[in-house]
């Protein structure tokens, strides 16, 4: 079945008694049409799929013949016996995807028509919050669905919420995958003894990234000399001569072919920058290299990407590739991270954005004369030899240490200040002074107060405290720690604290809503008031139920 | 003998660290004179120490200006001549009371010397706590077998805000070392730090109400040592008082801006934070500002 059209001699009944009048039956998209075999008879039909309401078909194993049923809107019905299953199969699957199809459509148009004052996206950003958070979606559903507050209203006081998020979503950009690219394996078909790369625009990106040289190559060649899938499949064909390591055959093709030496050669182009960055290194780190340690001189450190030693003939040295090489490269462009924000399909665009990036960093990055010139000279300062140079006098600097008494004063801060005559003060303090020095030698000449405490106190004292220990043991518990709302059952616990997020909700409406100039917001705070007391009511229900007035009031 | 003095040392040997409030200018604004407070303190100490051979007071003055070690059971020199004291007095608290009154001469010559600022009547509430814990500490390195440590604050003067962030220092310090500080609060108003030190710390904070009967109080909640306070129920404050003082103008605040690198407490909005030096950026805030300036408009419909 190609295309959107189906087609399949059927007979058509209008009832089951019917014996059928035989034709062709032609689906396509949005409309069905019968055309029956005789050009005389007026049994021509023609349904448009948004009139179908439903469709009825017999099934495959009983012994009815392949009928499908029709119905209309307005309640027709139209039979179709087809001369096998199969086909009846095929234009109920149709039909099937054609409904399917028609019922979006007007669900789509409605949405469009009341987002008018809100963008899509910005209800999408509200579904989402509600979905996310199940407490704002319990106030939601009991303030906005009672009509108590309007939909605006609600989210008026989150604008945070709705504002952040999006945000939030563009500020942040994804960066670069730390896998390497030549570290994706092809799918290999033994049978067919194919070799199959999978490319998505991702890859694209990164193999333009770390080879600047393939990426010249395809602006190059591509759509002038080569087509894109050419190209990829030349540069996959050197890539999977590398991972063979046959350096004989790779000479041997990119003797043939002039496309496929360019990726089988090392990256002229990153030599070129590397070249220049060497240059540009500062030469005065002291670093001391240690004699023993001669791995330098082996290729990959002596490592091979599959732990084989290798032996390679001098001439074809150049279309060997080192893992080290590929794991620096493949570093470097990572920590870089995504240097174009261009996100094209078409990897010519992506090509070329690379290139003009590379371009503008290449001339920030090339240093003129005069800034080679103080390079020079301070590497030659920083590596001078001490005892050769002659004797310094450098200018004294004046130590600066913080006086550490700042810091504790700025504890002391500015004082409140209590409004107290000076003089007054100083007389009351010394008032005071003698009057405390005056008990101490009562004390002392008359010894402890006989009787120390008087037995009525004492029993006052003592009844007291054991009414407060208590009490508090009844209301707290043993945990001074606990709080009244974890001895609650968890569900009430959870319903109360809900009811104290609502009146929290309401409050901040009710209070905003002050002072009242319209009407509209007497109304408004007419029904935050019924809602408040509403659940205050509600509250006083469930306390009930679990016999803490008694409690409550006690305590209080 | 060691083995002796560890069949001794059972798990209830206790030291009391008490830290008594001597500012003059809150002791002559009260019903009850210092000479009558001074008798139950002393009987409650005496109480103290009787009830284990080997339980240890110490007492530490908190004044106006100063603080200073008062009495220290432990030392031999307590048993003073029994000339110098009245009838009356137990025999140990003759020094206690000698150094006591030079604990105030000297106070008073400190506060004289003082620029008479205008704050709050506290006490020395942060010098004594420190005082209390140092000689702690030094318990603790004692040896192996000490008694076991914990702190009575006994004050009636007004928290002084200025003092909030040493009074915290050492709270979380005795935290550390698991020292509980009790506290008995004689004052009219509420005591945020005492009531904060205890709920910290795990020990018990009570405010009597009847100052006549002190004495019962303090033998009642405070003279229970640590290992008995687990199957002894003793009174719980209903709720503590959490809040702060702020760092710019030492205001008790309960709503305020902190700083994230360091915690410190400010009431209003700071460039920069003054004790760790961090720069603060743009506070959220300004934003609400600028919306509450427009005019508030009514929906559409």
């Amino acid at each position: 079945m190609a295309g959107g059209q189906v087609e399949k001699r059927v007979k058509y009944k209008s009832s089951v008694k019917d014996p059928g009048t035989p034709g062709f039956l032609r689906i396509r998209e949005g409309m069905l049409l019968f055309v029956p075999n005789d050009p005389k008879s007026d049994s021509k039909l023609k349904v448009l799929t948004q009139n179908i309401k439903s469709q009825k078909n017999t099934k495959e194993g009983s012994n009815k013949p392949p009928w499908l049923n029709l119905t209309n809107k307005l309640g027709k019905s139209h039979i179709f016996e087809f001369e096998n299953y199969p086909d009846m199969h095929a234009c109920r699957d149709f039909i099937t995807k054609a409904l399917a199809k028609c019922e979006e459509e007007p669900n789509k148009s409605a949405v469009s028509t009341s987002s008018e004052q809100l963008s899509i996206k910005e209800l999408e950003l509200r579904f989402k919050l509600l979905r996310e958070n199940s407490e704002l979606q319990r106030l939601h559903k009991q303030f906005v669905e009672s009509k108590v507050l309007t939909e605006d209203e609600f989210w008026a006081t989150r604008k945070k919420l709705l504002g952040k998020d999006s945000i939030r979503k563009s500020k942040q950009q994804v960066g670069l995958k730390s896998m390497m690219v030549s570290g994706i394996k092809p799918s290999t078909d033994g049978r067919t003894n194919r070799v199959t790369f999978n490319l998505t625009p991702e890859i694209i990106f990164q193999i333009f990234a770390e080879k600047p040289a393939v990426r010249q190559a395809f602006i190059n060649y591509v759509p002038s000399k080569m087509t894109e899938k050419d190209f990829w499949t030349k540069y996959f064909r050197a890539e999977y001569l590398y991972s063979t390591k046959n350096t004989a055959v790779a000479a041997a093709e990119a003797a043939e072919d002039e496309e496929l030496a360019v990726f089988l050669k090392p990256d002229e182009i990153l030599a070129r920058e590397t070249r220049q960055k060497i240059r540009r290194v500062d030469p005065t780190l002291d670093m001391e290299a240690d004699q023993g340690d001669d791995y330098t001189h082996l290729m990959d450190h002596g490592i091979q990407r599959d732990g084989t030693m290798d032996v390679v003939e001098p001439q074809n040295d150049q279309f060997k590739r080192s893992l080290l090489q590929d794991l620096n490269r493949h570093a470097a462009v990572v920590l870089e991270g995504r240097s174009i924000d261009v996100e094209s399909e078409d990897t010519r665009i992506v090509a070329e954005a690379l290139t003009r990036v590379k371009q503008v960093s290449k001339a920030d990055g090339e240093t003129t004369k005069d800034a080679n010139l103080e390079r020079l000279e301070r590497m030659s300062r920083l590596a001078g030899m001490e005892d050769l140079q002659a004797p310094q006098n450098f200018p004294l600097a004046p130590l600066s240490i913080k006086d550490p008494r700042d810091y504790f004063e700025s504890q002391q801060g500015n004082v409140l200040n209590v409004p107290r005559g000076a003089k007054g003060l100083k007389r009351n303090v010394h008032e005071a002074y003698g009057l405390l020095k005056e008990s101490i030698l009562e004390i002392r000449a008359t010894g402890l107060s006989d009787p120390l405490i008087r037995p009525e106190v004492s029993f006052e004292v003592f009844s007291s405290l054991t009414r407060t220990i208590s009490t508090a043991k009844n209301i707290i518990g043993k945990n001074p720690r606990e709080s009244f709302l974890d001895r609650l059952p968890k569900s009430t616990k959870d319903e109360v604290l809900h009811h104290w997020t609502s009146i929290q909700e309401l409050l901040r409406h009710f209070w905003s809503s002050y002072p009242i100039t319209t009407t509209y917001l007497h109304t408004k705070v007419g029904k935050l008031k019924d809602a408040m007391s509403n659940t205050y009511s509600k509250l006083e229900v469930s306390f009930e139920i679990l016999h803490l007035s008694d409690r409550i009031s006690n305590w209080e | 003998m060691p083995s002796v003095v560890s069949k001794q040392y059972s798990d209830d040997v206790s030291l009391l660290v008490l830290l008594l409030d001597t500012n003059p200018l809150f002791w002559s604004t009260t019903s009850i004179t210092f000479s009558q407070f001074l008798s139950h303190v002393l009987a409650f100490l005496n109480a103290v120490l009787g009830l284990n051979q080997l339980n240890q007071v110490v007492v530490i003055a908190t004044g106006y200006s100063s603080c200073d070690y008062i009495y220290d059971s432990s030392l031999t020199s307590n048993h003073g001549n029994l000339e110098s004291n009245g009838i009356g007095m137990p025999a140990l608290f003759g020094s206690l009371l000698k150094k006591l009154e030079d604990f105030v001469t000297k106070d008073e010559e400190l506060s004289k010397e003082e620029v008479s600022e205008d704050r709050i009547p506290s006490c020395l509430l942060s010098g004594s706590l420190s005082m209390a814990l140092c000689y702690i500490q030094r318990v603790f390195r004692s040896g192996h077998l000490h008694p076991q440590p914990r702190i009575l604050c006994l004050q009636g003067s007004p928290d002084g805000p200025e003092q909030y962030v040493a009074v915290m220092n050492s709270i979380f310090s005795a935290q550390r070392l698991m020292v509980p500080i009790d506290s008995c609060y004689i004052g009219v108003q509420n005591s945020a730090f005492l009531q904060q030190a205890s709920y910290i710390t795990g020990g018990v904070h009570h405010t009597p109400k009847q100052l006549d009967g002190l004495f019962q109080y303090l033998t009642t909640i405070f003279a229970t040592d640590l290992h008995s306070r687990g199957f002894v129920q003793l009174p719980k404050p209903i709720g503590v008082d959490f809040r702060a003082s702020c760092f710019c103008h030492k205001k008790t605040i309960d709503m305020g801006y902190i700083c994230s690198v360091c915690l410190s407490i400010f009431c209003e909005h700071h460039k920069k934070c003054s004790t760790c030096g961090s720069v603060f950026g743009q506070s959220k805030l300004d934003d609400a500002s600028s919306v509450s300036d427009k005019k508030r408009k009514a929906p559409s419909t």
